[in-house]
């Protein structure tokens, strides 16, 4: 068996992702990531909200929670809280995330409790049928921009970094290695961690954009793809429609649960203790 | 031996909920709940437990369900705005079967409505709130005195029978203060959800005898389960096979259908000998004990029905009642709602009658007595 088999529900396979869809590339670096760390499946829980990608709970061997649209990261708070000592993980799609679910994203990054984040962004809403979502770019055709998108597109690494987040990265489906190696950091960093995985749908947006096939539309977002350090030395026009990858964040703060269960839950135990020797001394008055 | 205190209805559901077991508490901001966050801010801690204020009603629902699956008893608290927000996840608590308390501290709707003024306009909306079939709990408590235990109840109830439960106070009884008695908890059970056994190895976590609520471990205890909003099967994972479907749809029917006796619950005052039985909860069935009084102090044989549980609908004792008793007054602080249900379970032979009131002002006891002795000549 290889280790990280482990983590994978086979009861429940196939899977109900195209063939050539990038979740699957996302999910073996999550995996993977898993098992590099040795976390023991019943210690993980993974919660995702919905869409193509957050179909993924059904298929990891832990403590898995399927949720509703764009609101796993409430779920995961409520788990995070009560279990303190476990791993929570959230999986969502760029829609689930960033459009339904951006309140929460903005303030599960603010209370940097310690939970993962993964987005796989494919740009589009392709389990709807390839609708627009906050990531397809300017200009792109959609099942419901059939003259082209006119929005721009949500850039979720400078929003978490913005909102607080203490790990941010960005990697592709095109780098594996790459991606195993930030989920991994994402895993063992204190604090809330964010990982966008930039990823393809060719069938509900590729079609669309003349890049139907899986190679095709992998070779195009190759193409766009610029690593951090690289793009350090580049003036911003030239990074005009590009994808920055890399590590982009990674600080200390304070993380909530210590900061609820070490200082709140201590307080409170302090001031109960005064009053019941307040009430104890005026019972003999 | 209880002790008497003095306290508004918002702080007695904390203080009932925190001697319950509740140990987790998410919510949000609203008018005329939030007193009962702010008590739970203090409590929570205290005992361990955990209190956040979430980003919205919605959050705070979610943190609820992920927290009850971990093992903790968990609540919320709103007001109708919040209330309808939270019903999308209510729904989710319903078709995964979590345990959780929901309180609703009704004000006058719709929309934003009337913050600061009481009604009893989300009777349906307890009860039909989220999409698609499903069943829960209701409870309402009447008088100041029954909220603490209606509270224990309301957890009970959960966790027995692993269903959302919502408990409908009005502006009135959240805010009052009012002399009450905290019971001693030598006086009232507490229930603990059931548990698998450690020597389950291959779990069917849906997986049960028709009529029974499913028994599954919690998260993080031995077992890597699989919580689902989508339609599952008996192991947690999606289903469209219809056999499947309609299964799981009937196994979460008859969890709460087959146990009737023990869910509604209800009291009558001065009933036996009644001609005009008032029917009414919460402060419009307090409005009511007052003109039953009114009314047999001049002679008329009226008495009140004061059901507790509104969901599922006491029915059956009401149609036992209407043997005997065939006038009837309902009434509550909206247009209309519940006196439908009233309708339902009389037959031609019994007048069906309401005070039916939606003015932002409580329902007087003198209103209601007019309208017995209109019925009484």
């Amino acid at each position: 068996m290889i280790g990280y088999e482990r983590y994978l529900r086979y009861e429940t396979f196939p899977t109900y992702w195209c063939p050539g869809c990038g979740i699957g590339v996302a999910f073996k670096a999550m995996a993977m990531a898993f098992d590099k760390l040795g976390w023991d499946p019943n210690d993980i829980a993974v919660v995702s909200g919905i869409g193509c990608t957050s179909r993924i709970t059904t298929y990891v061997n832990a403590n898995t929670l399927h949720t509703t649209h764009g609101r796993a990261l409430t779920f995961a708070t409520g788990i995070k809280l009560a279990r303190p000592d476990k791993k929570v993980v959230v999986f969502s799609g760029d829609g689930d995330a960033l459009a339904i679910g951006g309140n929460h994203f903005l303030h599960a990054c603010r209370r940097n409790l310690d939970v993962k984040l993964i987005i796989v962004n494919n740009s589009v809403y392709g389990m709807t049928g390839g609708q627009v979502s906050p990531t397809t770019p300017p200009g792109f055709l959609t099942e419901t921009t059939p003259y082209g998108n006119i929005e721009p597109a949500l850039d979720s690494v400078k929003v978490a970094i913005a909102a607080g987040a203490t790990y941010v990265a960005r990697e592709a489906v095109t780098r594996p290695f790459f991606l195993q190696k930030v989920i991994e950091k994402a895993f063992s960093h204190k604090g809330f961690s964010v990982v966008e995985v930039i990823s393809n749908c060719h069938i509900n947006l590729g079609r669309k954009n003349k890049l139907r096939t899986p190679l095709r539309m992998l070779k195009w977002l190759e193409s766009r793809i610029i690593p951090l350090s690289k793009a350090q030395t580049m003036k911003p026009e030239e990074l005009e429609g590009k994808i920055v990858v890399g590590e982009f964040l990674e600080i200390e703060r304070p993380e909530y649960t210590e900061l609820y269960y070490n200082e709140i839950v201590k307080k409170a135990k302090e001031r109960k203790k005064e009053r019941e020797e307040l009430e104890e001394e005026s019972k003999g008055d | 031996m209880g002790k008497k205190v003095i306290l508004p209805g918002n702080y007695t559901v904390a203080e009932a909920a925190v001697a319950a077991g509740c140990r987790f508490y998410a919510g949000y901001p609203i008018t005329p709940s939030s007193e009962l966050a702010a008590r739970m801010s203090e409590l929570l801690p205290e005992v361990g437990g955990v209190f956040i204020q979430m980003e919205d009603e919605i959050a705070s629902m979610g943190a609820v369900i992920g927290a009850s699956l971990c093992g903790l008893k968990s609540m919320t608290a709103t007001s109708g705005p919040g209330f309808s927000l939270k019903q999308e996840h209510i729904g989710m608590a319903c078709i995964a079967e979590v345990p959780c308390v929901i309180v609703n501290v009704m004000r006058g709707g719709p929309s934003t409505g009337l913050p600061t003024k009481p009604s009893q306009g989300d009777v349906m909306q307890a009860r039909w709130g989220t999409h698609g079939d499903h069943y829960l709990i209701v409870l309402a408590p009447t008088f100041p005195n029954e909220v603490f235990i209606t509270t224990i109840n309301a957890f009970n109830l959960s966790e027995k029978f692993r269903t959302p439960v919502i408990l409908l106070l009005d502006e009135v009884l959240a805010h009052s203060h009012e002399v009450i008695e905290i019971p001693d908890p030598s006086e009232y059970e507490i229930i603990e959800r059931e548990l698998p056994s450690n020597e389950q190895k291959d779990l069917k976590i849906y997986e049960r005898e028709m009529g029974k609520p499913p028994v599954y471990p919690n998260f993080f205890s031995g077992w890597t389960i699989h919580i689902e909003s989508l339609e599952h099967d008996e192991k947690g994972y999606p289903t469209t096979v219809p056999s499947k479907v309609e299964k799981m749809q009937l196994l979460r029917k008859r969890k709460i259908e087959d146990h009737l006796d023990e869910i509604i619950l209800w009291k009558e005052h001065m009933l036996e000998d009644a001609e005009i039985m008032i029917f009414a909860f919460g402060t419009s069935g307090r409005s009511g004990l007052e003109a039953v009084k009114m009314a047999r102090k001049e002679g008329i044989k009226a008495g009140l029905f004061q059901p507790i549980t509104i969901w599922p609908f006491p029915e059956k004792v009401l149609k036992e009642k209407f043997e005997k008793i065939k006038k009837v007054i309902v009434v509550e602080m909206n247009l209309g709602q519940i006196i439908y249900e009233v309708e339902r379970s009389a037959d031609d032979s019994v007048k069906v009658d309401g005070v039916l009131k939606m003015d932002g002002t409580p329902v007087s006891p003198l209103q209601i007595l007019s309208r017995i002795k209109e019925v009484h000549k």
